[in-house]
């Protein structure tokens, strides 16, 4: 027992009581990765606090504001890299922004169908099986090149998306783009968030690089600039219209989150940027086949027990 | 008025033969930053004008609840080969916590009509009347409230914890967990003798937030976007903060 046993934390908002080492050392994990990869890590935090006995509802919440913090120290030492494409960023967030508002509309319309708990399991099942196959290929596909002794590959510079009006200079990234393409992706991200209940990284990750065309490098940076925004916009929707956001919990989750982060980031810049695909398509495609196991096994409590309007 | 008119109803028929007279180690259950559940011992004597009655002994039953909300119960079923909440019902109460504490087996120290009036077993204590009819085995559903909060620790029926001595003092300890939801939770005592009840004394016990917990939770539910605000500064402040520090570190 000992510290142990001292250290048992009961968080405000949620109810319950959890030990505090536990949520320290679960906000460090996930912190890592998101540094290596700039994704936010909600897709392996949620079910994570799930698992602890942390409410749904209350997870989902506190998760946005957890992110905003982790992505935050994550977007500083890129900015200090110049690995930012602030102008991308922008136009993405302008789209998450619009997105995130009809992802809450969506989100409790579903809810009072009693049928959201499905519909994000199939969301996540149906994303991150498409995402992480696509990327798995690609990456063995780019790393079979170099070994070859090809040198860098090379990218498609012009499709469809290049023949779309409204055409902006992103200097950072070394485009000459339409506006539209980035603006969708934003809106999307930014729905899937909200429904979610994740920063949306690992979707817009992999759009930037493929659709957009976008410099593996500077993606991370600027796919953590756009989530910063987005989740502190989703976090404040939460606090005002369920009140499930636990500032105490993401206080611990965060302080493991930061120092995660930070080791993340320097592992992230002394690998291959196709090692570090081939590795989160590994890990996408894990926890999408876990997901998709549960909803296909017999689960062990065929009733589950809700609240009654309100939240 | 209404003060006089008990005060008259109180002269005008006797006290009954055997009464309740209760003591509690803490009346109130203060949920703190480190709370970690809570033990309450729940003791007290049988005051009576009169020897003691002949024939079966003196038993008691200790209820403790939580506030009562209506739960919506959700079943899956396979469809298309996954599993999908389909049916629902909605149980009009159920309380949060729910511990029965007995001085003998349940079933000797309380009839079944007295179950029924008082409504002190697990099952009784649900209440689910309105429940949607065309769902067959609506019952089903009740018993699934009861399963699973029963694996959370929430609902407990613990048969002989209750102490008697010379059919005068009893005594007990409830242990209510560290999820505890805040509100007046309910204690009710009843001596029974052949499973008829004689006499009932209630009580409640305070469970609330204190301090820093309590400050947060109001903050939260009365200034949402004010909280919501501090939230994310926090979060930022200890973001730029932890990074900033880690940095010094590494250089030196």
């Amino acid at each position: 027992m000992g510290l142990w046993g001292i250290m048992q934390i009961y968080l405000p908002i949620a109810e319950v009581s959890v030990n505090a080492f536990l949520l320290l050392g679960l906000g460090g994990l996930v912190g890592i990765l998101s540094g290596m990869f700039g994704v936010g890590g909600g897709f392996l935090m949620t079910p994570l606090l799930f698992f602890i006995g942390i409410p749904p509802a209350v997870a989902v919440a506190t998760e946005a504001n957890q992110i905003v913090a982790s992505s935050f120290s994550g977007v500083l030492a890129h900015l200090r890299r110049k690995t930012v494409d602030l102008r991308m960023g922008t136009v993405l967030l302008v789209g998450g922004l619009i997105g995130a508002g009809f992802g809450v509309i969506i989100f409790n319309y579903l809810k009072s169908l009693g049928q959201v708990d499905l519909l994000v399991r199939l969301c996540y099942v149906a994303f991150l099986g498409v995402i992480g196959g696509i990327m798995f290929i690609e990456s063995l596909r780019a790393i079979r090149k170099s070994r070859r002794g090809g040198g860098a590959p090379t990218r498609k510079r012009h499709n469809w998306v290049h023949k779309l009006p409204f055409k902006m200079r992103f200097r950072t990234s070394g485009l000459y783009i339409s506006v539209i393409p980035p603006v969708l992706v934003g809106v999307s991200v930014g729905v899937l968030a909200a429904i979610m209940g994740v920063g949306g990284g690992f979707i817009m990750v992999p759009a930037m690089i493929y659709l957009l065309g976008m410099p593996t490098k500077v993606v991370v940076g600027t796919s953590l600039f756009q989530i910063i925004f987005v989740t502190a916009f989703t976090t404040l929707l939460h606090a005002t219209t369920n009140f499930t956001v636990d500032v105490a919990l993401a206080v611990l989750l965060l302080v493991g989150g930061v120092i995660g982060a930070q080791i993340g980031t320097t592992i992230g810049t002394r690998m291959k940027a196709e090692q570090l695909r081939i590795l989160l398509a590994i890990m996408v495609l894990a926890v999408c086949g876990k997901l998709a196991l549960d909803l296909l096994l017999v689960p062990s409590e065929l009733y589950t027990l809700g609240d009654v309007g309100g939240h | 008025m209404c003060r006089l008119l008990a005060l008259l109803l109180l002269l005008a028929f006797p006290a009954e033969a055997e009464e309740v007279v209760l003591g509690l180690s803490q009346n109130e259950v203060a949920i703190t930053a480190n709370f970690d559940g809570s033990h309450i011992l729940i003791f007290g004597a049988v005051k009576r004008e009169e020897p003691i009655p002949k024939g079966a002994p003196l038993q008691v039953v200790v209820t403790v609840s939580g506030p009562s909300k209506p739960v919506m119960v959700r079943r899956k079923e396979r469809r298309f080969g996954i599993w999908v909440n389909t049916d629902s019902v909605l149980v009009d109460s159920a309380p949060s916590f729910y511990a029965v504490a007995t001085s003998a087996p349940f079933d000797e120290v309380l009839t079944d009509v007295e179950d029924l009036r008082h409504r002190v077993s697990i099952e009784r204590a649900i209440r689910s009347v309105g429940a949607a009819m065309h769902i067959r085995g609506a019952q089903a559903f009740a018993d699934a409230v009861v399963r699973i909060r029963e694996r959370a620790g929430l609902y407990r029926i613990l048969e002989n914890s209750v102490a008697v001595d010379q059919q005068t003092l009893f005594r007990t300890a409830i242990d209510m967990p560290a999820n505890l939801t805040e509100g007046d939770y309910s204690t009710r005592i009843f001596l029974t003798r052949d499973g008829e009840v004689v006499n009932i004394y209630e009580t409640t016990i305070d469970v609330r937030k204190v301090g820093l917990e309590r400050w947060l939770f109001n903050l939260s539910r009365e200034q949402p976007l004010l909280y919501g605000l501090m939230s994310l500064a926090i979060a930022i402040a200890a973001g730029w903060g932890a990074s900033a520090a880690f940095r010094m570190l590494r250089q030196g």
